[in-house]
């Protein structure tokens, strides 16, 4: 791609990009939410047509792509959301459009022909399940095994993976890596488009660093390093992460006594989470983390034990009930279950506290706007103003939305769920300050994460779970990436 | 408060009169007007019933049993002379919040789908309807009169008809809660998103219940107003397809079936649309037939033009944004995600 630029009315998303890949290359494509990788990568898929600028493949020049003559020219997606036909098994999916076929003109699906194939490039991957299983029942890592199969059966020779890891654990992380290596041997070219610097200084030959639409640096193979692509992707040095807290944490302000959760009722979970403390929760995906605060929140039923908070044994049966005791959930998916998209952020912000912003049930609008306004201004939340879309908002943005929701209550006790997924450094960087700030002022906040990083970055202490249960806790000083791992896969003694 | 949507739909209301008057003038005409009002006001009154349903991401389908069977109900109460008539309006309003109670209850808290639920009252209502007076027709007795009920419900004021005066009431009243109530910005919530009102601590079921005991206990208010301008029911075809006024009022009104969309003022807007259709199929002498299929194509036509518009609209309201200055990484994200 030479000289590739793309005009937005008003913004330029592209300037005179130039980007190359060759044959069996993985190039790790980095840069802060807005530099412009996903419009570059979907110039590349032929989604979206370049504003200037020309795209060879193998020789051919082209003005712009279609989809069809970046599927022709073999280069395949693999989208951060995925999209797979849950209820469809995984060969199915492989092949969804280009079925194998028996029965003459009935034209119906050969299913034994359909596994047979899929097997092959299931196992080149690496994945140890069954074509036939439905893909409802797969975890997401395996999902995503899926569809870089169904690249593969489409003869990709370019997969584009765009933040491919950031749902997945540190083992199913590893096994991607391993994944691309595999591909990188099979002479198939990877792009790897990731927050996640670790992993692409792990993988990448050659890094290609975006910035506010154009290319800022390249980096070789010896210069791969996450401290120097972070001070290209926003010019300027990173402090370290953690922040430790003003005070010791006080008096016991969350306790779980032996609570069963309706996902794992067999297991007994047992926690005690201070005022001024930022308890990190970590472990596998499935390891029964959301569940956990789900139960906690009022959303789930609890199979047994207790809640204790503030000291006082408290009943929870719905959301409701952890709202008025000041229990509080950021959940993991902000688009399904934190925010209303199509409401303007003002009245997300006030969604839960909308009696307070009312005099005998009708809503004062002037009040309401106060607050949106007060939580703007004190989370930075950058938006053209309060009565705009809430889903026009970017990630970060959305998420400081989420948290002005509840700031503009009093919490004692805030429950994060994958706080920072998908939303780049700069606004990640905010959203642990203010954690921080909310342990300092005597919240008791609870972090789950999958981000190896996040959590020893930002917790006081670590809570790791494994199969429903808590395996171990850690504190800061036997805190690492080793002793996380270790319990989180089970294995009790730290090693 | 009227969008852009009202705007058109008024605009729409207003060209067809027009053209209906220009044709056959009768259409301005004192009485014709009148009788016009009065239907509107009686079907007004359960459309705005069905849109709260609608809002909240459900639908209603048994609205024209409900009509038969209260009215039966509220006849013979009153006809009877078993009860004050005061007394039977209470008692049928209350039995109408009740079945709004039931469907709610077997919608949020079982987990059984709106549709089959209300179609199951639909089919539940009019048989119990047509069981309870023996398939006869339900009546007042010759001579029977009740001068202040029938003020109440049949009767005008300088010409206009107390039932437009009660769907005005209705309607404003109606409008102050969904539009500036708590309650009505939880309604809206659960109907966009009813996983993130749960996330944010609203009692879910508490709203969708509502909703419907709201929608019932309205739509018994309607009965009695119909079955007091009817004043005879013959319960195998009284309110046959009312339903469906109402849901093409609430769509042709702006709400959406997914939910969380709609206004009053669009639902009392598409009530008028409707009910002048019906009038301009009587007037301008096309076949009464025919009635069910000009209704039918005036929505079709006006809710894909309503798309159209607003598919246009959004394009450009996207160049606006970008064009005033936003923050360049929120533009630029925001395009990124499409």
């Amino acid at each position: 791609m030479t000289g590739v630029s793309k005009q937005y009315p008003g913004i330029r998303a592209l300037d005179g990009v130039d980007f190359s890949i060759a044959p069996g290359e993985v190039v790790g494509l980095v840069g802060e939410n807005g530099a412009g990788k996903s419009t570059l990568m979907k110039i590349l898929g032929g989604v979206i047509a370049p504003s200037a600028g020309t795209i060879e493949l193998d020789g051919t020049r082209f003005q712009s792509l279609t989809i069809a003559d970046a599927m022709k020219g073999g280069i395949a997606f693999v989208h951060q959301e995925l999209n797979l036909f849950e209820n469809l098994s995984a060969a199915a999916n492989i092949f969804i459009g280009r079925e194998p076929l028996t029965g003459g003109f009935l034209k119906l699906v050969d299913n034994k022909e359909l596994s047979k194939r899929a097997r092959p490039l299931l196992a080149q991957l690496g994945a140890d399940f069954d074509p036939d299983t439905p893909v409802s029942e797969l975890s997401l890592a395996e999902m995503q095994l899926v569809e870089i199969a169904k690249a593969l059966s489409l003869k990709a020779r370019l997969v584009i993976m765009d933040e491919p890891t950031s749902s997945l654990t540190a083992s199913e992380t590893e096994r991607l890596l391993k994944v691309i290596a595999r591909l990188k041997a099979e002479n198939v070219s990877v792009i790897y488009v990731s927050h996640r610097l670790g992993e692409v200084e792990h993988c990448a030959d050659r890094v290609v660093v975006l910035r506010d639409g154009r290319r800022v640096a390249e980096l070789k193979r010896g210069e791969i390093e996450a401290g120097l692509m972070i001070r290209y992707m926003i010019g300027r040095e990173l402090k370290t992460l953690y922040r430790p807290p003003a005070a010791r944490a006080g008096d016991a302000i969350l306790e779980l006594v032996g609570i069963r959760t309706a996902y794992r009722p067999d297991q007994a979970v047992s926690l005690t989470l201070r005022r001024g403390e930022i308890l990190g929760v970590a472990g596998l995906v499935g390891s029964g983390r959301t569940e956990l605060a789900r139960t906690i929140f009022g959303l789930d039923r609890s199979e047994g034990g207790e809640i204790r908070i503030g000291g006082k044994p408290a009943r929870i049966t719905r959301s409701r009930d952890a709202v008025e005791q000041g229990v509080y959930l950021v959940p993991e998916d902000r688009k399904r279950s934190g925010l209303i998209l199509g409401f303007p952020v003002r009245d997300n912000i006030t969604l839960a506290n909308l009696p307070a912003h009312a005099h005998s049930g009708i809503v004062d609008r002037n009040s309401e706007e106060g607050e949106a306004e007060r939580q703007r201004s004190r989370l930075d939340i950058r938006t053209p103003g309060n009565s705009v879309d809430v889903g026009s908002l970017s990630g970060g943005n959305q998420q400081k939305v989420v948290l002005g929701k509840w700031l503009s209550m009093s919490p004692r006790v805030l429950i994060f769920d994958e706080p920072t997924r998908g939303i780049d450094v700069g606004a990640k960087n905010e959203i642990y300050r203010l954690m921080r700030e909310l342990a300092d002022s005597g919240v008791g906040i609870m972090m789950i994460s999958s981000d190896m990083e996040e959590i020893i970055g930002v917790s006081d202490r670590v809570a790791v779970m494994h199969e429903g249960r808590i395996s171990g806790f850690l504190d800061r000083t036997g805190l690492s990436e080793q002793s996380i791992l270790s319990l989180a896969v089970g294995r009790d003694s730290v090693a | 408060m009227a969008n852009r949507k009202d705007i058109g739909l008024l605009v729409l209301i207003l060209v067809v009169g027009a053209v209906v008057a220009f044709i056959n003038p009768r259409f301005l005409s004192p009485v014709n007007l009148s009788n016009t009002a009065n239907l509107v006001g009686l079907f007004g009154i359960f459309a705005l019933a069905q849109a709260f349903v609608i809002i909240s991401g459900g639908i209603e389908l048994s609205v024209g049993s409900i009509i038969a069977l209260l009215g039966v109900v509220f006849i013979d109460l009153v006809a009877g002379g078993a009860v004050h008539w005061t007394v039977a309006v209470v008692i049928v309003i209350a039995l109408g919040c009740l079945m709004g109670l039931v469907h709610g209850f077997l919608i949020a808290k079982v987990g059984l789908q709106p549709f089959v639920v209300t179609l199951c009252g639909l089919l539940i209502y009019r048989g119990v309807a047509r069981y309870y007076t023996d398939d006869a027709t339900a009546g007042f007795p010759f001579g029977a009169s009740f001068p202040t009920l029938e003020w109440l419900t049949t009767g005008r004021i300088y010409g206009i008809p107390l039932s437009l005066i009660a769907f005005a009431i209705a309607a404003i009243i109606m409008g102050t809660v969904l539009h500036r109530s708590v309650f009505g910005r939880y309604l809206y919530a659960v109907g966009k998103n009813q996983e993130a009102a749960r996330y944010s601590g609203i009692c879910t079921p508490c709203i969708v219940i509502s909703a419907y005991v709201i929608c019932c206990g309205l739509t018994a208010v309607a009965a009695i107003y119909i079955a007091m301008y009817t004043r005879s029911i013959s319960p195998s075809s009284h309110g046959n397809f009312y339903e469906l006024y109402a849901i093409a009022a609430a769509v042709l009104g702006g709400c959406s079936l997914r939910g969380g969309e709609g206004s009053i003022l669009g639902v009392v807007l598409g009530t008028v649309l409707l009910q002048v259709l019906q009038n301009l199929v009587n007037l301008l002498g096309i076949p009464s037939s025919l009635n069910f299929a000009v209704m039918g194509s005036v929505i079709l036509i006006g809710v894909l033009a309503d798309q159209q518009f607003s598919k246009a609209r959004g394009l450009a309201k996207r160049r606006a944004f970008s064009g005033a200055g936003a923050p360049a990484a929120g533009a630029v994200a925001a395009q990124e995600r499409e």
